[in-house]
């Protein structure tokens, strides 16, 4: 129960902290604001990692290695694109 | 690795996390505000390989190589016009995977006979639902925009709402009975498939042009998924990532409804609100239009000391944004102030024509948003409206009754003349008529944006 009260003040605390910091951003940026958000919803990567490297029977293995590589497409494709776009936006400056 | 150490380095990729985010603020710094970002999700990849929990490296390069591969080629190959599609198949496989990593925890957990606690099945129960409906639901959601199997159109049939309510109702109660009884894993894939199909049904009644809402709550669901994948392996890294895109998504489909002034929940009913009383289009357009040619056109910008463009999605459509910075050139050539005016939802995501602009590059300092531009836009010479046609519409002003009334719309019509592109008068999502293509300083130029654009090129080149 313990654990369960410090994981929900840390979830509490962090989305009013974004509701703080996605506010600062200007709607000229809300592309790359989604695709950038985006990848770091690919941090399940640390839970796949996990269950990929368990040393489980064969069906979870097959699954967790699905799940390795569904979260990196998140976070690299993210990463990258957003990077491709923002990239546009500083050369953009004239 | 003690595990101390390791919990100090997800701490540290969420504080990479966070400064990534606020450096989104500018500009200037939101290119370093990607790269700290995605330096500390590589942080935390790789200190997670030294978790005392993993003991079998075999299988892990197989994902990483293929995921960051698909990932990568996807990244670099995509056009900038087809960014709505990239990011709802992006968010797809982040709620797939956290569906999964939930999956094969309950069935480690109960083929190993851990003790369960209740937190964690919840946990699972949330996990399984909120990705299984986020993966779902980012295909229909990237299928539409693509125009592949179902098009862009929204899709209604009788019960549509009584079912989806029925789905959820069916989640709750095989997440409550998985919550019961742990060690039945087979509950768990039946509420995936049940809220797979949930996640099908929520988005198709929504139509092309309320995507951006939906690509943004997408967004967010994807970041809640990760977050309760967080509560499952009880990691803070996921759980404050999660939280952090969770709202980001919350804020930014926010800011798309206020932009069309409806409600979330109208936008996902695929509601639009009354059209009666509407006057028909016959009634606004008959005998008052005036088409143009380039040439006319031209003439126009010789006279013009300061042109408003202002685009939409079939900007985007037809590709032309190459283009409109080629012809904006050449009017900055002659002297001629050129601006951008962009309405919040122009597009099928938030942000969209900016992207599209930028890759043209076009400076940033010349869009404008809304609240920018409209005070001004009476001292506009040429406002050239290129593929957008509701959020021009003065009816959302005049009109309160009507469809988008009292949706916020760039002031075109208050330029001292109007050049419409557009391929003919059919409407735009909202169905209606634009009183704008009939007012007596409107002219209408039809063609496809792209050619449209050529030839005015090719016609202030002879000028």
């Amino acid at each position: 129960m313990e654990t369960f009260v410090i994981a929900l003040t840390v979830f509490i605390l962090a989305t009013f902290l974004g509701f703080e910091v996605i506010t600062k951003v200007p709607p000229l940026l809300h592309t790359p604001l989604v695709s950038g958000s985006n990848a770091i919803s690919g941090i399940t990567i640390v839970g796949s990692l996990i269950c990929a490297g368990g040393g489980f029977e064969a069906v979870a293995a097959i699954l967790s290695v699905c799940a390795v590589s569904f979260a990196m497409i998140n976070v690299v494709g993210g990463y990258l694109v957003t990077h491709r776009m923002l990239k546009a936006f500083r050369k953009s400056r004239t | 690795m003690s595990l101390n150490i390791i919990n100090f380095a997800y701490i540290a990729a969420a504080i990479c996390f966070i400064l990534g985010l606020k450096m989104m603020a500018h500009p200037r710094t939101s290119v370093k505000g990607n790269i700290i970002s995605a330096a500390g999700m590589l942080l935390a990849i790789v200190f997670t390989l030294w978790d005392r929990e993993i003991v079998d490296y075999r299988l892990i390069p197989i994902g990483l190589v293929i995921g960051s591969g698909i990932g990568a080629v996807l990244a670099l190959r995509i056009k900038m016009t087809a960014m709505p599609q990239m990011v709802a198949l992006l968010n797809g496989f982040g709620g797939a995977a956290s569906t999964l990593v939930a999956g094969i925890e309950l069935m480690t957990a109960s083929a190993r006979g851990t003790v369960i606690t209740d937190q964690f099945t919840i946990a699972v129960a949330a996990s399984g639902l909120i990705g299984a409906v986020t993966f779902w639901g980012s295909y229909v959601a990237f299928d539409k925009l693509q125009e592949w199997i179902l098009g862009g159109k929204p899709y209604h049939f009788p019960g549509q709402q009584l079912l989806n309510v029925t789905l959820l109702v069916a989640c709750v109660i095989v997440g409550v009975m998985i919550v019961l009884n742990p060690s039945a894993v087979y509950l768990y894939w039946i509420l995936v498939a049940i809220a797979s199909v949930l996640g099908v049904m929520f988005v198709l009644p929504v139509g092309g042009a309320d995507m951006p809402v939906v690509i943004c709550l997408l967004n967010s669901y994807s970041g809640m998924a990760g977050c309760a994948t967080g509560f499952v392996i009880n990691n803070n890294a996921l759980i404050i990532a999660g939280a952090l895109v969770g709202s980001s998504g919350i804020i930014l489909s926010d800011i798309m409804c206020r932009a069309m002034n409806r409600s979330l929940f109208n936008v996902l009913l695929g509601v639009l609100g009354p059209t009666e009383g509407t006057p028909t289009a016959d009634a606004i357009y008959a005998g008052k239009i005036k088409s143009v040619t380039a040439e006319e056109v031209s003439m126009l910008f010789d006279a013009a000391r300061r042109v408003v463009f202002v685009p939409g999605y079939g900007l985007a459509v037809s590709q032309a944004h190459h283009v409109v910075k080629d012809l904006a050139n050449m009017l900055e050539a002659k002297g001629i102030e050129v601006d951008y005016a962009i309405h919040p939802v122009a597009g099928r995501m938030p942000g969209h024509m900016n992207v599209l602009l930028a890759e043209a590059d076009v400076p940033y300092d010349k869009m404008k948003e809304m609240d920018e531009i409209n005070p001004t836009m009476s001292q506009v010479d040429v406002a050239v409206v290129v593929g957008a046609n509701d959020v021009v519409n003065p009816m959302a002003r005049t009109d309160p009754k009507c469809v988008i009334g009292g949706m916020p719309i760039i002031d075109a019509d208050k330029a001292r003349t109007v050049v419409v592109i557009k391929r003919s008068l059919s409407p735009g999502f909202a169905g209606i008529p634009n009183p704008l293509f009939a007012m007596d300083h409107t002219l209408m130029f039809f063609s496809d944006a792209k050619k449209a654009f050529i030839d005015l090129i090719a016609a202030v080149k002879a000028g």
